[in-house]
């Protein structure tokens, strides 16, 4: 089953952060990925740009709506994504639990929807 | 007389034939479902052809046809295939398979594990452990907690799914995890425990889960013979429990500690508690529930309420407060440090500790009340008693309180200059 890993905390922290910081939060995500496609559960991931950046869409009696900003303004945002391919939700839950950010933010785990048929 | 007896055995199989049967098919719901098919089928045939050698083996068997027999059905209708009848008959060889499936305790300790997987909610972490390893019913579970029966329900179907659709493993945890999800399902069994402990109304269901949470103890120990924290929880739910009797009066109100009669606690359960505290506690692998099995242990040694060590169960309190912090813990230490060097002192610990943690307001204010009693503030005692009074919605606290308002007489005029000067001094 695959679990998407959405990375939740807050920006400014990666932005403000000492180069030394970046680079080890860095090293600690590429050993995260090696690991998990050495044991084949890598599906992807990637980092996002910051909130600024970021542009929300709505479409309302056929017309497109853009807006400046993120769906919801809050202290923490989605800052990056891991999808994984696991047996269970525990071996999910053991590689969710390396990803850097977990330590100061939030790692929400979401099962991915399986389509019978 | 039957149905008491099959009832009986259903409740003492189920943990092991749920089990067997969520390992072989990844689906809890299913195996619910099925094992409840067998027990139905179990009361139509028993009756004539008697109990079945091995019950746990025959309900198993049975289940599982039924089981195969479902899965056959949706893949025949996918394919609009034609559909087979299937016996439910078992015979010896099915019979003899699942007897030894049976045998591995590692099924009820792996169930243990799922139901108290930290990514369910609490009360359904509770629920689930109650109806699969304790046999109850989504309606007794229901009346046990004061909940509306589809309200539980739910619960416990919206519990069942989330395992099946997020893939919660069916496993014992590794090594790494292992200390932390086993911390989780102690949770989960004094929970249960407490909630039966000091349930003051609903009666004989709610009063049941305490006997339920010490065989889930049991269990445990059976199944982690050597976890010092397993022996811990055993021992002092054993403890708690052995003064089950004495600590309600004739008319359902609460007797405290020091006045309970003592030849009522139940000698032969302290003795198994302190049993398992004396193996648990020289190996020096300190947790919480040594500790306050531990301090129920010094109670129940002693054979009246003044002759009880209190600086012992002090010192308990200061190495729990070390170990597992919490208000509630703080507020224990005050009272034991307040019998053994007076309640003026545990006022003076009270008032360090500072407002009450929310939740805890009522437990804050009775110890006040009581140390202001205990001290001979009486008119101090008596508004920490009035203002209880009015917060508290428990019935057998609202008769301690009033029984105690009452032996304290007529005692109505104001307060002493001594007493309105310390009233100062604490605001």
């Amino acid at each position: 089953m695959k679990y998407l890993c959405l990375i939740y905390d807050d920006e400014n922290r990666w932005l403000d952060a000492k180069p030394e910081e970046q680079q080890q939060s860095f090293a600690e995500h590429m050993a995260l990925m090696e690991e998990a496609q050495k044991n084949k559960q890598w599906v992807g991931g990637e980092g996002l740009q910051p909130v600024r950046n970021t542009v929300t869409l709505r479409v309302r009696n056929g017309k497109t709506v853009q807006t400046d900003g993120p769906f919801t303004e809050l202290k923490e945002q989605i800052g990056g994504f891991y999808l994984f391919d696991c047996d269970n939700f525990d071996q999910a839950a053991a590689l969710a639990s390396k990803i850097p950010e977990a330590r100061t933010g939030t790692i929400e785990i979401r099962p991915v929807m399986v389509y019978e048929g | 007389m039957l149905h008491r007896t099959l009832d009986q055995v259903v409740r003492r199989q189920s943990g092991r034939v749920l089990g067997a049967l969520i390992r072989q098919f990844h689906d809890f719901e299913l195996a619910e479902d099925v094992f409840q098919d067998a027990v139905r089928k179990a009361l139509e045939t028993w009756p004539q052809r008697g109990m079945p050698r091995n019950p746990g083996a025959w309900l198993t068997a049975v289940a599982r046809r039924r089981a195969l027999d479902r899965l056959r059905r949706v893949e025949v209708e996918r394919r609009h295939a034609p559909m087979l009848e299937v016996s439910l008959e078992v015979d010896e060889r099915e019979l003899q398979a699942s007897e030894a499936e049976l045998l591995h305790e590692d099924e009820r300790l792996r169930l243990m594990f799922t139901c108290c997987h930290p990514a369910l909610a609490l009360e359904a972490q509770i629920g689930l452990t109650l109806q699969t390893l304790g046999g109850l019913t989504a309606r007794e579970i229901a009346r046990a907690f004061l909940v509306q029966e589809s309200t539980m329900a739910q619960r416990l179907v919206r519990a069942k799914r989330k395992i099946k659709k997020a893939q919660i493993p069916f496993e014992i945890p590794g090594p790494e995890d292992i200390d932390d999800r086993l911390q989780g399902v102690l949770r989960v069994v004094y929970l249960v425990f407490n909630e039966g402990y000091f349930a003051s109304s609903g009666g004989l269901i709610r009063r049941e889960l305490s006997n339920e949470a010490i065989r889930l103890g049991r269990l445990l120990h059976q199944l982690r013979p050597e976890d010092t924290e397993v022996m811990g929880l055993l021992a002092l739910m054993l403890l708690q429990d052995a003064r089950g009797q004495a600590r309600f009066d004739d008319a359902g109100g609460l007797v405290e500690l020091e006045r309970q009669d003592r030849g009522l606690w139940n000698q032969a359960q302290i003795r198994e508690g302190t049993t398992l505290l004396e193996r648990a506690l020289p190996r020096r692998i300190l947790g919480p529930y040594q500790l306050q099995a531990a301090i129920a242990a010094v109670h129940a040694e002693a054979s009246s309420a003044e002759i009880t060590d209190w600086k012992q169960i002090a010192f308990l309190y200061d190495l729990l407060s070390k170990v597992d912090p919490s208000p509630l813990v703080a507020l224990n230490r005050v009272i034991a440090w307040a019998m053994v060097f007076g309640p003026e002192h545990g006022l003076g610990m009270l008032d360090d500790l500072g407002p009450p943690a929310p939740g805890l307001e009522e437990q804050d204010l009775l110890t006040r009340a009581d140390l202001l009693w205990r001290a001979g503030r009486l008119c101090e005692a008596r508004r920490a008693y009035d203002k209880l009074l009015a917060l508290t919605s428990h019935e057998s606290v609202r008769g301690f309180v009033e029984a105690r308002l009452a032996s304290m007489g007529s005692k109505t005029e104001g307060p002493t200059p001594r007493e309105m000067l310390d009233g100062a001094d604490q605001s």
